[in-house]
């Protein structure tokens, strides 16, 4: 019997709302189906399975939110009987909490429970429909005292905290009665933006203060690539073009395939590089905040083949339904800020990677080459590596290969 | 078609690539993307809406022109059937 949990959407991640199942108990299901929908300060995510087998039970209904590693559901087996007994603890009842503040460790595509290294979870007991309450009165259960069996948090508890905190907040002074300070904060901001904020602001952080970064830049002449896709452009209907950015994302692919070192996981003190090469694509959003979901397998994807998959899944984040794979495994970002006058850009990488390669404007700049100046479309590439897992003479071998490939563009 | 129908159709389509953007902000003379904040992928979904909507292919060797509202009326007026 494989336990579904709630997945760890990213590194900032803590909890998740289940909103909607897209199976029930009995219903069949295989590796990747797409069963249960959850949402996350980074919007909408399609959460995927990884076992095959018959959905046994569902302990976590829609509408709650519960933290991550939370058991949602059990898969057995195929052929095996339906859970008969009710199992030990109920779990509905009883779920793991993870403390706010203890950002765990978190391995994309691993339970987040099994880490080695995480803070020890404290257990707290709670009824679902004190759970549910809470959720909606924004009351943080760690913080609740439980009057229940066992120390169980009930509805009255909640009640209680959610009484409580009312009163502490109603003896200060009414805003409204102080003067308006000429620079007022403007109150634009909704919910999700602020917990995209916070969202970026953890993974951030922890990058900062633990990856010592290193940044290496290169000038590529863009030249033989924009011809090549020009001409290429030309031939094809709109619906079948080319942008510039699914050159580059390749030709990162392929220098991976020659530095394998940047394509990985720092975890547990060592570098974990990875076979398969998901490119994080940072993706901005209109109302103010990014996301970076994984293009999967690039270096097996043809040119054609990833802008089908990139256009998909642009148009999926602007829509908001990403899938919880897209959100968890990839191994590199590209961030491309060439559409803004943006020359360079110095990266932060997203922990736990080891690498983000950043792209500029393709510009036109004075250009020497075999004892000629020339003008040429310039584009600087920027890589941030994480000195802990590779140095620069790696960096400096990769940005040397991606240049290669960009000057043979009709062979990417 | 007349221009108004036009205008109507480019709002149509942009507000299904960008339904954040505020539309009524943009003004015939503006910059477009820069206005909008329309990246280059947005901007070619917004092209593939068009020639859905209107039957018109634009070679990219005429992006450089269609910079303002302005512009792209005019193109698809003199283009459209």
């Amino acid at each position: 019997m494989a336990e579904f949990r709630m997945p760890s959407l990213g590194a900032d991640m803590k909890a998740g709302t289940l909103v909607a199942w897209r199976v029930k108990p009995g219903d069949r299901v295989k590796r990747g189906d797409i069963i249960a929908e959850v949402e996350t300060e980074k919007g909408l995510v399609e959460v995927e399975v990884f076992e095959e087998g018959v959905v046994d039970q569902i302990f976590v209904q829609s509408g709650e939110k519960v933290p991550v590693g939370t058991v949602l559901a059990m898969i057995r087996p195929e052929g095996m009987p339906a859970a008969s007994a009710p199992p030990e603890v109920p779990q509905a009842a009883v779920k793991e909490h993870v403390p706010a503040e203890a950002g765990p460790e978190v391995k994309p595509g691993l339970e987040v429970s099994h880490l080695p290294g995480q803070p020890p979870e404290r257990r707290i007991r709670v009824s679902p429909l004190a759970r549910k309450l809470a959720a909606e009165l924004g009351i943080d259960l760690s913080t609740v005292q439980g009057t229940g069996p066992m120390g169980a948090i009930e509805r009255a508890d909640v009640e209680r905290a959610a009484a409580k905190r009312l009163a502490e907040k109603a003896p200060t002074p009414s805003v409204s009665e102080k003067p308006v300070p000429p620079t007022m904060e403007k109150p634009a901001a909704t919910e999700f933006q602020i917990g995209m904020r916070r969202a970026i602001a953890a993974a951030m952080s922890r990058s900062n203060r633990e990856i010592p970064h290193y940044y290496l830049e290169t000038r590529i002449d863009m030249s033989r690539a924009l011809r090549w896709l020009e001409a290429e452009n030309q031939r094809r209907s709109i619906k079948e073009r080319l942008l510039p950015a699914v050159l580059l994302i390749k030709a990162v692919a392929r220098a991976l395939g020659e530095v394998p070192e940047l394509n990985g996981y720092w975890i547990d003190d060592r570098l974990q590089p990875q076979e398969a090469i998901h490119i994080g694509f940072a993706i901005s959003l209109r109302q103010g905040g990014l996301v970076v979901p994984a293009i999967h397998h690039v270096d097996l994807k043809s040119l054609d083949e990833l802008m089908e998959a990139l256009r998909d899944l642009i148009t999926r984040v602007r829509a908001g339904r990403l899938r919880s794979s897209e959100m968890t495994d990839a191994t590199i970002t590209v961030t491309n800020l060439g559409d803004l006058g943006v020359e360079k850009v110095f990266g932060v990488i997203y922990p736990p990677q080891v690498a983000l390669v950043g792209f500029g404007k393709i510009t036109e700049q004075p250009w020497a080459e075999n004892g000629m100046i020339g003008i040429r479309p310039v584009l600087t590439a920027t890589l941030a590596a994480d000195h802990r897992a590779t140095d620069g003479h790696q960096g400096g071998r990769f940005l040397e290969a991606l240049n290669r490939y960009l000057q043979e563009a009709a062979k990417l | 078609m007349t221009e108004a129908q036009i205008k109507e159709t480019i709002f149509k389509v942009l507000g299904r690539i960008a339904p954040e953007a505020q539309l009524d902000k943009l003004a015939l003379n503006d910059n477009l993307r820069e206005t909008l904040d329309i990246d280059s992928f947005d901007y070619l979904q917004f092209l593939i809406g068009l020639n859905e909507e209107l039957g018109v292919e634009i070679p990219e060797a005429d992006y450089g022109q269609l910079t303002t509202l302005a512009d792209l009326i005019r193109y698809l007026s003199a283009r459209v059937r």
